[in-house]
């Protein structure tokens, strides 16, 4: 029974033998399948159906449900900032989420067929399927807590940074006096350009106790020499204040730092590393005017995190914790796929000259694809729904930049709103959209029977 | 002499040979077999994290990550988790959510086996279109019924009830147990069926005696499925709880005020989901099953 076979009336199966108990009538076993279907189609016509149609209607009511508004709700649904937020981001959710959850599953699926321990991956990465999507969203606000001390991701992101750009040494350092210019953070330039058997005097303060690099001594103002020039970097304070640009005695140096030598065009020539007084000094200089800067690295502001539950990032760090939860769906369900292809038909292909690749392509997905449907539009019914994740992901501050259908529809109707007729207007909204899905399913059962 | 030290020379080339081309083999894998183990371990520290975490004090935990403990194994302590059994209104969300579990997991699996049996075996006019429109209630979000059945329980008194939510998953998952239920129950031998009725076994009897025992894997199926929903559950008791409130609303109610509150939503979100896990490893074919038998929900 192949696709063709969808008439009017699906034989479900043959009917039942003619040989029934005599005696019985057709009225008693009427009689005996109402009592089997009985609380069945109670429940559902109390609990779904009729809500269900009742929530249509009620969609057409303003709020207090006295008046009929036509379609003034779905109007609202769709001019309302908050609720054209939610929309979108469903459709983000929707173009997405699927076909990255499908196609990880594909992936995982795919590495784990010819591997001997893929059970314990595939539990591994299935497991979130059984938490609920409160738990996992819990989980994953732990995740992304800001401080990289404490968010697990931020730490991680913090670890790569610190091997890439490291931290500076005085991330705090300021210059003590206008003489030193520059932009928070980065380098800082001593603004009069100095000739060979000048001093610089590079006075940095705001550096706390524990910044002052290890080894650092009484900082020395080095004697100037002719054919180059010499300086000091140095903590320009000392308890009780100090004169500000005069090395002072209990003023210590900062060695380690890295200083730039850049002649009249901007162009930097030499770099000089100070020493544990302080001192640096560049030699040998041609006649001519040049700038000295200290490097912008030591000033290397620390990682201050990502901030993921920010009104920015909000949605895609739900969508990668939902991800993370549906992963194991697609793949287990795609692995059982990838089991049933016979091998026969691999093993043709590979024969044929076709490379794994081009096996995979033309032969396997194309194999794969009524599995691959399936678990897209499981995803997609599902996305439209979602709501506990990012009610728990998202701290109330971004939840309206979080916003999504579902959630719109509760907090309409029940969290203090209480609109009835715009949160009805959202379910159907809602309904509207699973509908092709609907539609889908039945044509797949009857294709199947 | 010489052909047999020739011999003996040859022999460990080959062996040699051939262990040279099995490391080549395992070197050709090694980057799928890295691959996994890393995607392996970065699926779990998720929930790794949230553990160590439920196992420090909050003053360690403002101060840092879980990867403390690794480094100093002493600062894990059960206290968060000896505070929560003795927060009263957790213990008994957690008894709540067991009540409403178990009854939302037996209701709809008898209710739903006996419609399935009809479905299955038993002739009535319209059947096929009924059963059509339970695979249309397949996808009919639960959305659409929160507003009237909220007025509804008000008005009949089950808001704010164990039996109001355990009524609610029921019908709720009735399509799909019915879906699942039919579709194993078409499976069972004609020929049992018959042999039974003309031997005049009434069908109530063919439906306790026959199909419920030789229906079981797809029923266990069924009950990991209800049984992780219905445990999972947040909208459902959001909405028609107030005072009644099972462990995700409780979670939610203290993530309101996060932060301050770690050493509670910690150990608290851990307990919530060790059950399901726990299940979930136990019957792990079943739910697979299930899940391939009908994933449309």
């Amino acid at each position: 029974m192949s696709g063709a076979s969808v008439s009017a009336e699906p034989p479900l199966r043959e009917a039942p033998p003619p040989d029934v108990p005599a005696g019985e009538s057709r009225w008693r076993r009427w009689l005996i399948a109402a009592a089997f279907l009985a609380p069945a189609v109670i429940l559902l016509g109390i609990w779904v159906v009729y809500p269900a149609i009742r929530t249509i209607i009620r969609s057409f009511f303003n709020a207090a449900g006295d008046h009929f508004v036509w379609f003034a709700n779905f109007e609202e649904l769709f001019t309302t900032d908050l609720l054209l937020t939610a929309i979108k981001n469903n459709a983000l959710w929707v173009a997405i989420v699927p076909l990255f959850v499908t196609s990880i599953g594909l992936i995982f699926a795919v590495l784990t067929e010819r591997v001997r321990w893929s059970v314990a991956f595939k539990t591994v990465v299935f497991m979130p399927m059984a938490i609920s999507l409160l738990a996992a969203g819990v989980i994953w606000r732990l995740m992304y807590i800001q401080d990289p001390n404490q968010g697990t991701v931020n730490a991680a992101i913090a670890a790569v940074k610190g091997v890439v750009e490291p931290e500076g040494a005085l991330p705090t350092a300021e210059p003590s006096s206008p003489q030193l210019v520059g932009n928070p953070g980065s380098t800082l330039t001593l603004k009069t350009p100095l000739d060979p058997g000048q001093v610089a005097v590079l006075g940095l303060s705001a550096i706390p106790d524990a910044d002052v690099p290890e080894g650092a001594k009484q900082a020395v103002k080095p004697p100037a020499k002719p054919d180059g020039i010499t300086g000091v970097v140095w903590r320009d304070f000392k308890p009780g204040g100090g004169k500000i640009g005069k090395v002072e005695k209990g003023e210590l140096g900062l060695p380690g730092v890295t200083l730039e030598l850049k002649d009249s065009s901007g162009k930097q020539i030499a770099t000089a590393t100070s020493a544990a007084d302080g001192t640096f000094a560049f030699e040998r200089l041609a006649q001519g005017s040049y700038t000295v800067a200290i490097s912008g690295d030591t000033f290397a502001q620390p990682f201050a995190g990502v901030d993921w539950l920010g009104d920015q990032l909000i949605t895609p760090a739900i969508m990668i914790a939902y991800i993370w939860v549906w992963a194991g769906f697609a793949m287990v369900v795609i692995a059982a796929g990838l089991a049933a292809i016979p091998r026969d038909v691999l093993e043709a292909a590979r024969t044929d000259g076709a490379s794994e690749w081009q096996t995979f392509i033309r032969v396997t997905v194309p194999l794969l694809a009524p599995i691959l449907s399936v678990v897209f539009i499981t995803l997609v019914i599902n996305v439209l729904k979602v709501f506990d994740i990012v009610l728990s992901v998202a701290p109330s501050s971004s939840q309206d930049d979080a916003n999504v259908i579902a959630l719109a529809m509760w907090r309409v109707s029940f969290s203090g709103q209480n609109d009835f007729g715009v949160g009805s207007a959202i379910a159907t909204f809602l309904f509207l959209l699973v509908l092709p899905v609907l539609a889908l399913n039945i044509r797949r059962f009857r294709r199947e029977v | 002499m010489a052909v047999a030290e020739a011999g003996v020379r040859v022999a460990p080339q080959v062996v040699e040979e051939s262990v040279a081309r099995k490391i080549l083999r395992v070197l050709a894998k090694a980057p799928v077999h890295l691959l996994l183990v890393f995607i392996g371990v970065l699926w779990l520290i998720p929930t790794i994290g949230l553990f160590l975490t439920s196992l420090m004090s909050p003053a360690d935990i403002s101060a840092g990550g879980w990867w403390q403990i690794f480094s100093k194994p002493s600062i894990a302590t059960l206290e968060s988790y000896r505070a929560l059994w003795e927060n009263e209104s957790l213990r008994t969300a957690l008894l709540t959510t067991l009540e409403i579990t178990v009854g939302a997991t037996v209701l709809p699996i008898v209710i739903a086996a006996l419609a399935a049996y009809a479905f299955a075996w038993l002739d009535f006019p319209g059947r096929d279109w009924l059963f059509i429109i339970v695979i249309g209630l397949l996808v009919v979000p639960l959305q659409m019924a929160l507003i009237p059945i909220f007025s509804f329980y008000n008005a009949v008194g089950l808001f704010d009830t164990v039996l109001g939510l355990i009524l609610f998953h029921t019908a709720f998952g009735l399509p799909f147990a019915i879906f699942l239920l039919r579709n194993f129950f078409i499976g069972i031998p004609k020929d049992l069926l018959e042999s039974a009725r003309i031997d005049g076994a009434s069908e109530f009897r063919i439906f306790t005696r026959l199909i419920l025992p030789l229906g079981l894997p797809a029923i266990a199926s069924l009950a990991i499925f209800q049984f992780l929903w219905t445990w999972n559950d947040l909208l459902v008791a959001l909405t028609f709880g107030r005072d009644v409130r099972p462990i995700t609303v409780a979670i939610l109610s203290q993530l309101s005020e996060f932060g301050s509150s770690i050493e509670i939503i910690a150990p608290a979100s851990f307990i919530s989901l060790i059950l399901p896990l726990a299940v979930f490893f136990a019957f792990q074919r079943y739910f697979v099953q299930g899940l391939l038998a009908g994933s449309v929900k």
